[in-house]
């Protein structure tokens, strides 16, 4: 059994309560609650964090880089989603 | 901790000729990297960017795993509670480093196993600095202050290297690095300003330290046949000569302030170039120990290969208990 291969966990951290979990980086370990204390040990050292998620690398599924263009080029053409695109009269306030 | 891409004079190159690459790819791919994009695990890249990075990245990650071996030996030593608890901090840093990097080769298709194999069979280098003994205390300050302030002079580059995930674990890393610089200096400090005896053995440490710890920055710009490449690639952001100059620089007068001599004849402030001059660096011996003949390298891989034994009773333990439970929750 020694040297057996331990599944690769993507590590995310919520520095503090109102945020979001955020990813920090990964570690190898045999179960979820050993990659939890891993990623104890190793992400939150420096008090970064109040809470931990961990994921199975492998359960993580990625957009290709190939298709970036047909992914999120034809925002680029669509100005008119930001409110900074629309002509307000001067003077006219609160909108 | 870091170490420079190191090769022996006589170990073929393993770059893969860029000729057989598809020219309109490599064409984009090294638009991005000279417009400051960065590249990201599953982008296309020339195999001889992958290759590199995969050497240089596994290359860093053991001089991170093996610097712990010097100062792991001296946490049982340390002369008060205070000092004890900051190199356990530190030391735990360095294996948190090793694993950020780990991490970062893996993204690149090479494998934990494989690296962690190369280290032990002695195929992988790490930094020549960590083949030199640590003999006393002052040997942990002037490890702290020169040796790590040498890395941090080689990462904070680094954090802008165009491979992301290279890129992000320099962050972590240069974040946490600082204390380590800061409290190696402080031994030294202290030491320099006690008694006599003390002074002299902080004065011998950076006798003994000192040079090894320019040659960290690796062989002079000249002699490193890869710096060019890897600098227009972005993997490296500025060359070894510069990185060395630089610490020459901002480390004497750190050395002057509590009364320590650096230890070159030749070092001399030179008004019209705005830099120190120093003396020339035994190249000999940097080589020789990229070679395998540090006068501790056979102890360290000894030490690292038994504490890689020794451990295989607790990841057995691991892997036993994760079957386990997961054939319990099966079994619900």
């Amino acid at each position: 059994m020694t040297d057996a291969k331990w599944p690769l966990w993507e590590v995310f951290v919520r520095a503090k309560n109102g945020l979001s979990h955020k990813h920090a980086g990964s570690v190898h370990a045999a179960d979820a609650r050993m990659a939890i204390e891993a990623a104890r040990d190793v992400y939150t050292r420096r008090m970064e964090g109040v809470s931990l998620w961990v994921v199975p690398s492998s359960a993580i599924v990625a957009s290709d880089p190939k298709e970036t263009t047909d992914l999120f080029e034809p925002a680029a053409d669509k100005v008119y989603r930001h409110p900074t695109f629309y002509t307000i009269p001067e003077g006219v306030k609160n909108i | 901790m870091y170490t420079t891409e190191l090769k022996d004079k006589n170990q073929k190159s393993a770059a893969v000729s860029l000729a057989d690459e598809d020219p309109e790819k490599l064409a984009a791919f090294e638009a991005r990297v000279a417009a400051d994009d960065f590249i990201e695990p599953k982008d296309w890249m020339p195999e001889a960017y992958r290759k590199t990075l995969v050497r240089q990245i596994s290359q860093h990650a053991h001089s991170e795993i093996v610097g712990m071996l010097p100062e792991g030996n001296w946490i049982t030593r340390a002369p008060n509670l205070r000092r004890k608890s900051i190199l356990l901090a530190k030391v735990q840093d360095e294996g948190g480093h090793g694993l950020y990097l780990y991490a970062a080769a893996e993204t690149l298709g090479t494998s934990r196993e494989e690296m962690i194999e190369a280290l032990h069979s002695g195929k992988a280098k790490y930094s020549t600095i960590f083949n030199y003994p640590t003999l006393t205390w002052a040997d942990i300050g002037a490890i702290g202050w020169l040796v790590d302030g040498a890395a941090i002079m080689n990462q904070v580059p680094l954090q802008r290297t165009s491979y992301g995930p290279y890129a992000r674990a320099m962050v972590r890393i240069c974040k946490e690095e600082s204390f380590h610089q800061r409290q190696g200096y402080e031994i030294m400090s202290v030491l320099a300003q006690c008694t006599p005896e003390q002074k002299r053995m902080a004065q011998d440490a950076l006798d003994r330290w000192w040079w090894p710890s320019l040659m960290m920055f690796g062989p002079p710009d000249d002699k490193s046949p890869n710096t060019a490449q890897s600098v227009r690639w972005r993997i490296k952001r500025e060359t070894n000569d510069e990185l060395r100059q630089r610490f020459v620089d901002v480390t004497v007068p750190q050395a002057e302030a509590i009364g320590l001599r650096v230890p070159d004849a030749a070092l001399k402030w030179n008004e019209a170039r705005g830099h120190y001059d120093f003396g020339e660096i035994d190249w000999e011996e940097f080589y020789a120990v990229v070679r395998g003949e540090g006068p501790v390298a056979k102890e360290r891989n000894t030490a690292r290969v038994r504490a890689w034994e020794e451990g295989a009773w607790v990841r057995d333990a691991a892997a036993a208990h994760a079957s386990k439970r997961a054939m319990k929750i099966a079994a619900e």
